[in-house]
């Protein structure tokens, strides 16, 4: 790893401070993307401003069917946490789901989706259940804050503050996990919400998306049976040694199936 | 793009910093470089070696400790965030004559082959019978917590019996 500047932030503030005046700076928050990312010399920032000691970014508060997740929040805490578990168990389980125990005593939400990897979990649970992300300059709708493969709509300097979800009528997350490195080779969010159903698919594509065709369905009949004449186009998904497009694309479809059957 | 030659001018610039922490109980303190892993101080500064490295990519679990009572891998934080915060190694947990449970299980249930994975395994066990305390912890459970640990000698049975018995308390 090559070296940096290392500065302890005490507050958001001071965070976005450092951010705007040191050179190529980066954020620091589980570290577990981004330190081995600058062992393997994929990164090379030139400070690092850790917001593991800002306490104001850490916990979950819920509220009038609202959840809100503080960027700092480790994986292990929302998935043990009795509130989420009460309010929206689907997020709770794919809290639990994140790579193994050590990883999620680190790894956070903030961290997860400012990353954006096209197999991370949390960007089908903001997307599928139409959450808010909170920055320390803006909020930013679910559905826009997620623009490319490690693209989000971050501005440069913008550090993401909390994560706010509304409690849908019911949700169920399903996840094909790499048997290795357990990220999803295909995770689908399935939620009935007040405003809608909402599919949203992870590990399939460069980049989480809804899948509208299985919206449409499901909204005038919520069961499993709605989607059996439904396919997902192979076309643009991801390709690796892990599975092909056309495999991906059937797990998109099967996946869907059990979230849904899971609610019945 | 930043180059070679930047790179070189932008390292004369970084400075050590002083982490000052506690280990194994002990407050200890030491002068590091930022990018110095958790690991490294621990094995290199204290000396404690019975944290090892398997991967450094943070797949293996070889490295787990405790960070505030928390199993983590020590190779994927870096020592200056340690300041101020508790880390148990393998060696904080108990002594030969005197061992902690897991350890004890380890060694009644031949829970080792060639010993590197173990204190991780430990570690990691510990966290596993914490985490479900006051359910009958089960099998499945062991082996889904035990993911981010790997052996490559035992095929894990002995250390999921193992860690079994200390949840068991025999
Ligand atoms: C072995 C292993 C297995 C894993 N398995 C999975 C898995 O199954 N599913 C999954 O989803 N993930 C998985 N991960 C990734 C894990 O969830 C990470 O926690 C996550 O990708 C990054 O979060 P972090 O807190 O560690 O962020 P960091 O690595 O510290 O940061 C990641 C990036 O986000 C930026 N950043 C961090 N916080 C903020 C903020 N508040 N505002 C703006 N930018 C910010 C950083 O500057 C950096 O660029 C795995 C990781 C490992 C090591
Ligand atoms: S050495 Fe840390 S996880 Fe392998
Ligand atoms: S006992 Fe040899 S790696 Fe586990």
């Amino acid at each position: 790893m090559y070296n940096f500047t290392y500065h302890r932030a005490g507050s958001v503030d001071a965070a976005a401070a450092k951010l705007a005046e040191s050179g190529d700076a980066k954020l620091l928050a589980g570290g577990m993307t981004l330190l081995p990312t600058m062992k393997q010399r994929l990164a090379q920032p030139s400070d690092l401003i850790d917001l593991n000691e800002i306490d104001g970014l850490k916990g979950i508060t819920v509220s009038g069917g609202t959840v809100t997740i503080g960027a700092m929040t480790r994986h292990a805490d929302v998935a043990a946490s009795a509130e989420v578990q009460q309010a929206i168990p689907a997020l709770a389980k794919l809290a639990g789901l994140i790579g193994d125990p050590a990883v999620r005593n680190r790894g956070t939400i903030g961290g997860s989706i400012a990353n954006n990897d096209p197999a991370a979990d949390y960007p089908a649970a903001v997307v599928g259940l139409g959450a808010t992300v909170v920055t320390n300059k803006r909020e930013i709708a679910g559905d826009d804050f997620f623009t490319g493969m490690f693209e989000t709509a971050l501005d440069e300097g913008e550090i993401v503050t909390a994560v706010r979800f509304p409690a849908p009528q019911k949700a169920a997350y399903f996840k094909f996990p790499n048997p290795a490195s357990r990220y999803a080779v295909v995770g689908v969010m399935v939620a009935k919400t007040a405003s809608g159903v909402r599919v949203a698919v992870t590990g399939a594509a460069p980049c989480v998306f809804r899948q509208s065709d299985m919206e449409r369905a499901l909204s005038g009949n919520f069961s499993a049976d709605a989607l059996s004449g439904i396919t997902q186009d192979a076309d643009g998904l991801n390709e690796d040694i892990h599975a092909s497009a056309e495999y991906r694309a059937n797990l998109v479809v099967v996946g869907a199936k059990r979230a849904v059957a899971e609610m019945a | 793009m930043t180059g070679f030659a930047d790179f070189i001018g932008g390292f004369g610039d970084i400075m050590t910093v002083k982490v000052t922490t506690t280990v194994n109980g002990k407050p200890v303190s030491g002068d590091v470089e930022p990018n110095t892993l958790l690991v490294e101080f621990v094995r290199e500064n204290l000396g404690l070696t019975g944290t090892h490295v398997g991967c450094d990519t943070s797949q293996c679990g070889a490295c787990t400790v405790h960070f505030d009572g928390k199993p983590v891998k020590s190779c994927t934080i870096l020592a200056v965030q340690a300041e101020g915060h508790q880390v148990v190694t393998i060696e904080g947990i108990g002594q030969p004559g005197n061992l902690h449970p897991m350890q004890a299980a380890f060694q009644e249930n031949h829970g080792l082959q060639c010993g590197f994975c173990t204190p991780g395994m430990i570690m990691a066990g510990i966290g596993i019978v914490e985490r479900n305390k006051g359910t009958n912890l089960s099998e499945e459970t062991i082996r889904a917590e035990l993911e981010g640990n790997i052996c490559r000698c035992t095929g894990y049975h002995n250390i999921v019996k193992s860690i079994a018995a200390a949840a068991r308390g025999n």
